[in-house]
């Protein structure tokens, strides 16, 4: 370390006031205006207070909260289970097949959700492709209801969001040194027992982090619920969105908005605290 | 055998995988050149039909029109703005970096339903509603952090020494800047453009509150047919957003190549 850094020249702070401001006034202000307003419209403190435990506590939320943790649990889970090996993959081929593999994860990632979505509805459909192959190949002989479900539901979510779990798994595992495995093995290991033992506990950092990802984007989803799911699968920021468009209910959304942005915030903290934000995503 | 098992049950999975990913986009690329009036696989014949549907509405070109403006200002904004900050980031010996960073990430992660409410709330009093200036900068807020992550990882590349030699050379700061950093961080910049673009392009909740009947957007469009009754000419926009898709991966697929042609240096020591 040599103690020639010209005085001032490294400061190009005042640059980043642009982008903040636009944050302040875009993002945060609307996002404080809309809660502050929309609270303060239902009264006194007190009755503040007594709306929001209301909201809470009622049937709906409660269901609808209950709802989005299951399903975020089980989608958080199927995609790590499905992104593991795909990510293990990519961090031990180069060429045409880490390539290939590549495009698979990288185009559907960047392909708008909506169409996403569509594209499932096809296929899950009563007459979609997927009941055409299991009524074809006998595994079924009614087809199944799939869309509309909470299966359904889970499949989009599933499909929508393994590409950031794969991204984050495989920046991790490759900084993974593969001679450590190769030593393990040298050493008399088994395969599985290498894999359990060195390479599982070194890749753990990007488990937490891809699985902490899919979790907070999963508590937050709301188009392919709103599109796949059955009555029954209603969603927290489904029923945030119903009370603004359908019954108007601004203090309402303003409650349930808040649970859900603490959540999120508690959540987007241990990430913050565990990994690097500036890897987020695999960028 | 031992070793051979578990490497092929990996590549049978990998298929399997891969297979998986991709049916969703080839099936509405086949659905889109289908004759089919109602959501049907496979198409009975081919036709260009909807895709002449698509742009022959001027329904359906009023969107399109929307989608690019409130795109092209996203784009431009996230993408200066962002510049900037991710150049304050990589420069500056400012404290609490690391938590500045995550707040200006923040709107990818905060549900995207949350802000767009929000943004909703505020923009109703101002006369906003359908304004396509304000859902571009809505849209840019959600651009902003991509731009960012782009853009650090390549400023990163951009030697400080270069600078630091131009200076000492005369140059004035603007000049370091125009001359220096631009030119070297150029093809971030045009990376982080592209996305910034496609990830308004592609958004449907923020635009869905925000369009009114004015400036629907593509995405709200394609909401709207699912949700009520679904139009087989939805298949042909949802290609178009795929090839749009294509298109910016294949722009930034050429830009990086051709920057690693042009100086193999700071690439080889990423």
């Amino acid at each position: 370390m040599t103690v020639q850094r010209a005085p001032r020249f490294n400061d190009g702070t005042v640059l980043i006031v642009p982008a903040v401001l636009l944050l302040a006034l875009v993002f945060v202000g609307p996002l404080i205006w809309f809660f502050v307003r929309s609270l303060a419209a239902l009264g006194t403190p007190a009755e503040i207070a007594a709306h929001a435990w209301a909201v809470i506590t009622s049937k709906a939320v409660l269901t609808a909260l209950s709802t989005t943790n299951w399903i975020s649990l089980l989608v958080t889970l199927l995609v790590l289970l499905a992104s593991y090996p795909v990510a293990y993959y990519l961090a031990t081929h180069r060429g045409w097949r880490f390539t290939l593999v590549l495009f698979c994860v990288v185009v559907p990632y960047f392909t708008s959700i909506i169409v996403r979505t569509y594209s499932w509805m096809v296929l899950l459909g009563r007459n979609g492709l997927v009941n055409q192959a299991l009524l074809k190949t006998g595994l079924v002989d009614q087809p199944l209801t799939l869309l509309y479900t909470k299966t359904g539901v889970l499949i989009g979510m599933v499909y929508v969001l393994l590409p950031y779990m794969v991204l984050t798994l495989y920046a991790a595992m490759k900084s993974i040194d593969p001679s450590l495995v190769r030593a393990a093995r040298g050493l008399g290991a088994g395969g599985f027992y290498a894999f359990t033992r060195v390479y599982l506990p070194l890749s753990m950092h990007g488990v937490i982090s891809g699985s902490l990802i899919v979790f907070i984007l999963s508590i937050g989803f709301f188009i392919t619920p709103a599109l796949m799911g059955g009555p029954a699968d209603v969603m927290i920021a489904m029923l945030i969105e119903r009370s603004v468009e359908i019954t108007f209910d601004w203090g309402g959304a303003a409650v349930m908005s808040l649970l859900l942005l603490a959540a999120t915030l508690v959540l987007y903290g241990i990430y913050y605290r565990l990994t690097d934000v500036r890897r987020m995503m695999g960028a | 055998m031992t070793a051979a098992g578990p490497a092929r049950a990996l590549s049978i999975y990998i298929g399997a995988a891969c297979l998986v990913l991709m049916t969703p986009i080839v099936i509405v690329l086949i659905l889109a050149v289908g004759d089919q009036t109602y959501m049907r696989f496979p198409p009975e014949s081919l036709s260009l039909r909807w895709f002449a549907t698509f742009f022959g509405d001027p329904r359906w070109q009023r969107a399109l029109a929307s989608s690019v403006l409130i795109a092209a200002v996203a784009c431009v904004i996230a993408t200066v703005l962002g510049f900037f900050a991710a150049y304050a980031f990589v420069r500056s010996d400012m404290r609490a970096k690391k938590l500045l960073l995550s707040f200006m990430l923040m709107p990818i992660i905060i549900p995207h339903v949350i802000t767009a409410i929000a943004m909703y709330f505020v923009a109703g009093p101002l006369k906003l509603v359908g304004n396509v200036f304000w859902i571009g900068l809505c849209h840019a807020t959600v651009a902003l952090p991509i731009v960012l992550l782009i853009l650090l990882s390549s400023l990163q590349g951009v030697d400080v020494n270069l600078e630091r030699a131009a200076l000492s050379l005369g140059s004035s700061r603007i000049g370091v800047f125009t001359r220096v950093v631009l030119p070297l961080a150029f093809p971030g910049i045009l990376s982080a453009a592209l996305f910034a673009f496609l990830a308004s392009f592609d958004e449907l909740i923020i635009s869905l509150f925000l369009a009114g009947v004015r400036s629907e957007t593509l995405p709200v469009r394609i909401w709207n047919s699912l949700h009520l009754q679904v139009e087989p000419v939805i298949a042909a926009v949802s290609a178009f957003l795929i090839a749009v898709t294509g298109l910016v991966l294949v722009l930034d697929a050429l830009v990086r190549h051709a920057r690693t042609i042009r100086s193999p240096g700071p690439a080889a020591a990423q």
